[in-house]
């Protein structure tokens, strides 16, 4: 092939965001070299979005917060379904995860003793969440992004090249993983968006750090980037899903005008004292307090209230439910005919807090209403909305290194699952891409170290996947933006925020037929920066995961999270124990299986009331934990 | 709510290029991005533009709309009258590389010459301590979305390509300020923001303040306070004198 | 540093040339000097026109020695203050006359109208005014600029702008000087204490004058912008505050004190030529 560009490193990352940026620092730190790959510039992965904070228990705003208090929300939040080793980890490792980026030059909003200021967010029974006003995303991703230009400059000093062991490859799209004879991973494929030159990347480890899928909604808070491309490429490699049936819908995007329908409202506003309101003016999330949460959450608005000042004797808001609790009330309110004029309902701050505070606390929020939508929400309440946010399945990894079960292939942050269970609560998202970012980049330096040759990337395998980056360049009527619009619509209302049996089996039959359409679209012009070509090839990877994501939501009957099964509306302790897995068979086609749950360790059951696990676990699982009185363990 | 809006739109590359004109459909509530993308999906699927976020967050959808630097996701239709053409080309300080999109490796090379954080020796992760009042300056600069608004309409390298080499762009400048300003920062930055990086060439003219989408007072905040602290180090003979006779008592 | 453009016949181009600026090569290729189609040359136009009548008034005023002073009430014009010389008008030397006869044309207050022309000269602001308006670099934001070479700051002459904090300083000292005018100023023609339209003009031009010159960017690096932990200095800190919060307004000031300095001017020079009377409030 001609027009071919190849490159050897140790360690190839895939994605650019809070996960990647944090996997190559430390594969470059332990000595690799290593490269970044981003879909877009370096510094825009969505991790920008992020906007309330990282989770980690260092307890600077209540002295009493500790990583096992932090692994019982998660582990809560997620509904027992989290992989425990990792939510242990993530617990554990977040607050020095946290300090570190204050060495690389992070500046986190301060408390009064000149320490990291830590804020309430839902599901989090400390105020816990490091943040930034609310641009904590930004702050991540530039501190990043810093430190690997701190590192390059340091490579620069000592052998006058900026790259010579950390390389990023801005707008450059990977199409395929390579392998050799053997399954291991040997490189990765793909085509630099400017020109649509092919690029060959040959590593012995490959790290996955891609994101979500978002982009296979119609409403939904991710960019385009998020077209599933880390699952997809897993997949292909033979690498496996999990959890593909629990995707998070965060209960606050805007709602109007409709060219921003999705975009995200930052849960720092409900955290700061923001409330939800339908038409008729009521705080409606005090009907919406599940058995489960009884007893954590106040039950009059009075006592909500105190809460915001004296948290320690008060119990706190239900507006500060975890997120799926939150986004199918307001989904309850719309849908029985207390929404908003355009379909949302009203969350408002304004009259809960002085404008001047409003402003300094939530600046993104002011500016993006008063930009995009003409609302001053110092003066008037906002209009919200449930938005496709996060998926919580992704690719399964072993805990501790992030390994795939393809050697060589690693998977850190929202493209890989398990973490966070059936629902991710907010800020466990950013803890999560540096706990797990920098496991993968040590997993892979172990990796690499270990090997006794490098794997070689089998030249067919190169012009295969040249061959199918090709493809949309013929003749066709069949345009992707089409193929893409539908297929968002329709997984948007088939299997959305409420799915039922008869509509997810539909969105299989349109999956289907989508999948002939997209294997025959064309795209017009040349191969230098086109958004059609790029589109249909994306297209490919957001049919492959929906059909996990469709497959898996039909298989699951129970709710439970991120699932909601109307025909299944109540949580099943034996699902509880279930994870749902999709590969590939030999045919390309995917297939799902069950999978027990790893257990939960002894230690880690105990840090849970005997009453509260009774809620989750069966009977065998119970008694595991052992008897119910003189429980003394949990606090 | 619906209309028809007439549009100019540059397409071509390197080579040459010119205004195509689009008669396109606008709805309410609709931002500039949102008909470049209606563009690509009826009349135009091959047009480039460069986006991501769509909520101004990320700072990729930078062009000029009717000449001025602008985030597409940014501009609200409303702002235009419905009879008015609305012309939208790529940025002109950098080259372009198809239709609406440029190469912005500049900036990522002048990112490249800032000398980093430099952190305390002497302080452990967990142990930095800094008061509110002293990070809240660095703050304001870290809310820059890295548009590189600022360095398309800086006229010292907009008018003059030559001066690229010498002079970082208001983005940068405000970086060493932001460093310069970091209570932790063990580094004196102002010689390299004179020597390196051209602050002197900035006339403070504040076009980098007007196109700015996160609203930082790049010019007021950053920049002058840079050269008042350059002053202070070299242009300043009390400053100096001072220095001379405390390091001789102490 | 000029390049010669070959096509021109090697002389210096001014103006668009075709590998300059917007229209190098690489850059996209619009004919266009700027797709602006609003009225972006009304502000440097404006600023121009301005800016050119004030310091033709100011000139003529100051050089003319005539009707700076009303001796009544005590009022002197900022543009003959201090006066120093016996050539001055019985009253109006409040630091004494420690000249003897003043020439002719040269203005009494030759001792600091330089500073204050200089202070507003290098102040920030007005860098930013005349180098659009004046000097047209730029014109307006995203309007090429007619200059085939550009150094800004980083040579002779304008290297000479960081001198800023010097003529600051003198800027202080003549506002004081203003501040004791002012003082003067509250009297009747019996001598006793009075207040006047007169007075009032003078004591909000002044403070206007402090709030433009307490405002200026060296006066906020000065008092605490070159520290990096305001925790550790309260004072200065909130000192910072109040600078920055007028620093904010300082465009606004810089407009307003050149209107107020021709108002308090021309009232004086209307009274003192006995165009009508002053309003009295008090005696």
């Amino acid at each position: 092939m001609t027009d071919l560009e190849r490159h050897e490193f140790d360690v190839v990352v895939i994605g650019a965001g809070g996960a990647g940026l944090r996997a190559a620092i430390e594969a470059r730190e332990q000595g690799l070299r290593t490269a970044v790959i981003c879909k877009s510039l370096f510094g825009k992965a969505h991790t920008v979005m992020a906007e309330g904070g990282i989770a980690a228990s260092m307890g600077n705003a209540n002295a009493r917060d500790s990583w096992e208090v932090h692994f019982r929300d998660t582990m809560r939040g997620g509904k027992f379904l989290n992989n425990p080793r990792m939510a242990e980890l993530h617990a554990k490792e977040a607050p020095q995860r946290v300090w570190e980026l204050e060495t690389y030059g992070a500046l986190f909003d301060r408390t009064a003793d000149g320490r990291i200021s830590q804020r309430n967010f839902g599901g989090h029974e400390y105020p816990r969440l490091a943040h930034v006003g609310d641009r904590t995303g930004l702050e991540l991703i530039r501190t990043l992004q810093q430190k690997i230009v701190s590192l390059q400059q340091e490579d620069h000093r000592d052998s006058g090249d900026y790259e010579a062991r950390l390389k990023v490859f801005p707008e450059l799209t990977v199409t395929d993983i390579l392998k050799d004879g053997d399954g291991a991973v040997a490189g990765v494929f793909g085509y630099w968006r400017e020109s649509g030159r092919f690029v060959q990347l040959s590593a012995p480890a490959v790290i996955l750090a891609t994101g979500g899928i978002g982009k296979s909604f119609k409403v939904t808070s991710n960019s385009w980037e998020y077209t599933g491309d880390g699952h997809a490429l897993a997949l292909r490699a033979g690498a496996s899903l999990v959890n593909m049936e629990f995707i998070q819908f965060h209960p606050t995007g805007m709602v109007w005008p409709p060219s921003v329908k999705g975009i995200l409202v930052t849960e720092s506003v409900r955290g700061d004292g923001g409330v939800l309101r339908n038409s008729e003016g009521k705080r409606f999330m005090f009907d919406y307090v599940p058995d489960v949460f009884r007893g954590q959450y106040a039950e009059t608005e009075e006592e909500a209230d105190r809460w915001y000042k004296d948290p320690d004797s008060n119990k706190r808001p239900p507006e500060l439910l975890p997120r799926d609790e939150v986004a199918r009330a307001i989904n309850t309110e719309v849908k029985e005919g207390r929404g908003s004029p355009h379909g949302g309902v009203f969350l408002d701050v304004s009259t809960r807090l002085p404008a001047e505070e409003i402003r300094r606390r939530l600046p993104s929020m002011h500016h993006q209403f008063k930009e995009l939508a003409d609302v001053d929400i110092t003066a008037e309440p906002m209009e919200v909305g449930p938005t496709c946010h996060y998926v919580m399945g992704g690719v399964e990894v072993d805990a501790d290194t992030a390994a795939t079960r393809v050697p060589g292939l690693y998977a850190a942050g929202e493209v890989a699952g398990g973490m966070h269970g059936s629902n991710r609560l907010g800020g466990n998202s950013l803890s999560d891409l540096l706990v797990f970012g920098r496991r993968a980049g040590l997993g892979a330096a172990a990796y690499v170290a270990g090997l006794d040759a490098r794997p070689v990337v089998a030249q067919p395998d190169v012009d295969e996947a040249a061959a199918t980056a090709l493809a949309p360049f013929r003749e066709a009527d069949e345009n992707p933006y089409t193929v893409h619009q539908e297929l968002q619509q329709r997984m948007n209302d088939l299997v959305g925020i409420i799915r039922r049996e008869e509509e997810v089996r539909e969105a299989l039959k349109v999956l289907d037929g989508l999948d002939d359409r997209a294997a025959s679209v064309g795209v017009e012009g040349h191969r230098q920066f086109n958004p059609g070509w790029h589109l249909a090839l994306d297209l490919r990877n957001m049919l492959a995961v929906c059909r996990c994501v469709a497959l898996a939501a039909l298989e699951r009957t129970e709710s439970r999270g991120g699932h909601t099964r109307e025909d299944f509306p109540g949580m099943d302790p034996q699902w509880r124990g279930v994870n749902l897995v999709c590969t590939l068979d030999g045919e390309g086609q995917v297939e799902l299986r069950h999978q027990p749950v790893p257990e939960i360790r002894q230690d880690l059951l105990e840090l849970f009331e005997y009453a509260e696990l009774s809620k989750y676990l069966t009977g065998d699982e119970l008694a595991r934990r052992g008897p119910a009185p003189q429980d003394g363990s949990s606090a | 709510m619906t209309y028809q809006a007439s549009f100019k739109v540059w397409r071509g590359d390197a080579e040459g290029g010119d205004l195509q004109d689009f008669t396109v459909d606008v709805n309410e509530g609709e931002v500039v991005l949102d008909i470049i993308h209606r563009l690509q999906a009826t009349q135009a699927p091959d047009l480039a533009v460069r986006w991501n976020c769509k909520a101004g967050k990320c700072g990729s959808c930078s062009a000029e709309v009717n000449g001025r630097p602008r985030l597409l996701c940014m501009t609200r239709m409303s702002t235009f009258t419905e009879s008015e053409t609305i012309t939208v080309t790529p940025l002109r300080t950098f080259p372009v590389t198809r239709d609406l999109v440029t190469d912005v490796s500049f900036n990522y090379e002048k990112a490249r010459q800032i000398p980093a954080f430099a952190p305390p020796a002497d302080l452990a992760p967990g142990e930095y301590r800094m008061q509110q009042m002293d990070v809240e300056r660095s703050q304001e600069f870290r809310k820059c979305i890295e548009c590189f608004l600022c360095q398309d309409v800086c006229h010292v390298v907009r008018d003059h390509e030559d001066n690229k080499a010498s002079f970082a762009g208001p983005r940068f400048l405000m970086r060493i300020a932001e460093l310069d300003m970091h209570p932790l920062d063990s580094a004196d930055r102002r010689q390299v923001a004179r020597e390196e990086h051209g602050l002197g060439f900035c006339n403070i003219t504040k076009c980098c303040t007007e196109v700015c989408p996160e609203h930082i007072k790049i010019t007021d905040n950053a920049l002058i306070p840079l050269k008042e602290r350059v002053v202070d180090r070299h242009y300043d003979p009390v400053v100096w004198l001072g220095n001379k006779i405390r390091r001789r008592d102490s | 540093m000029a390049q010669v453009d070959q096509s021109s016949g090697g002389r210096p181009v001014r103006r668009g040339a075709a590998d300059q600026g917007v229209n190098a090569p690489g850059r996209a290729q619009i004919a266009a000097r700027t797709l602006r189609g609003d009225r972006w040359w009304l502000t440097p136009l404006v600023t121009f026109v301005c800016f050119t009548a004030w310091l033709l008034y100011g000139l003529v005023r100051a050089s003319t020695q005539k009707d700076y002073f009303v001796a009544d009430y005590g009022y002197l014009t900022p543009f003959a203050s201090p006066c120093l010389s016996t050539s001055c008008v019985p009253g109006s030397a409040h630091f004494g006359t420690p000249f003897g006869d003043w020439p002719p044309l040269i203005p009494f207050a030759v001792l600091t109208l330089p500073f204050l022309l200089l202070f507003r000269l290098t102040c920030y602001y007005y860098r930013k005014a005349y180098y659009r308006s004046f000097w047209l670099s730029p014109p307006a934001c995203a309007v090429a600029e007619p200059h085939r070479a550009y150094s800004g700051e980083t040579r002779f002459p304008l290297i000479v702008q960081n001198l800023h904090r010097y003529f600051f300083y003198a800027a202080v000292i003549v506002s004081l000087i203003n501040t004791y005018d002012v003082l003067h100023a509250f009297r009747g023609k019996n001598g006793s204490f009075g207040l006047g339209l007169g007075t009032l003009i003078l004591l909000a031009n002044v403070v206007l004058l402090w709030c433009y010159t307490l405002g200026c960017h060296s006066c906020r690096n000065i008092v605490g912008g070159r520290l990096n932990h305001f925790s550790r200095h309260p004072l200065r800190y909130k000192a910072w505050g109040w600078v920055s919060a007028l620093n904010a307004r300082h465009m606004t000031f810089a407009w307003v004190t050149l209107g107020s300095l021709v108002v308090t001017d021309a009232y004086i020079a209307l009274v003192a030529a006995g165009a009508f009377g002053d309003l009295r409030i008090i005696n």
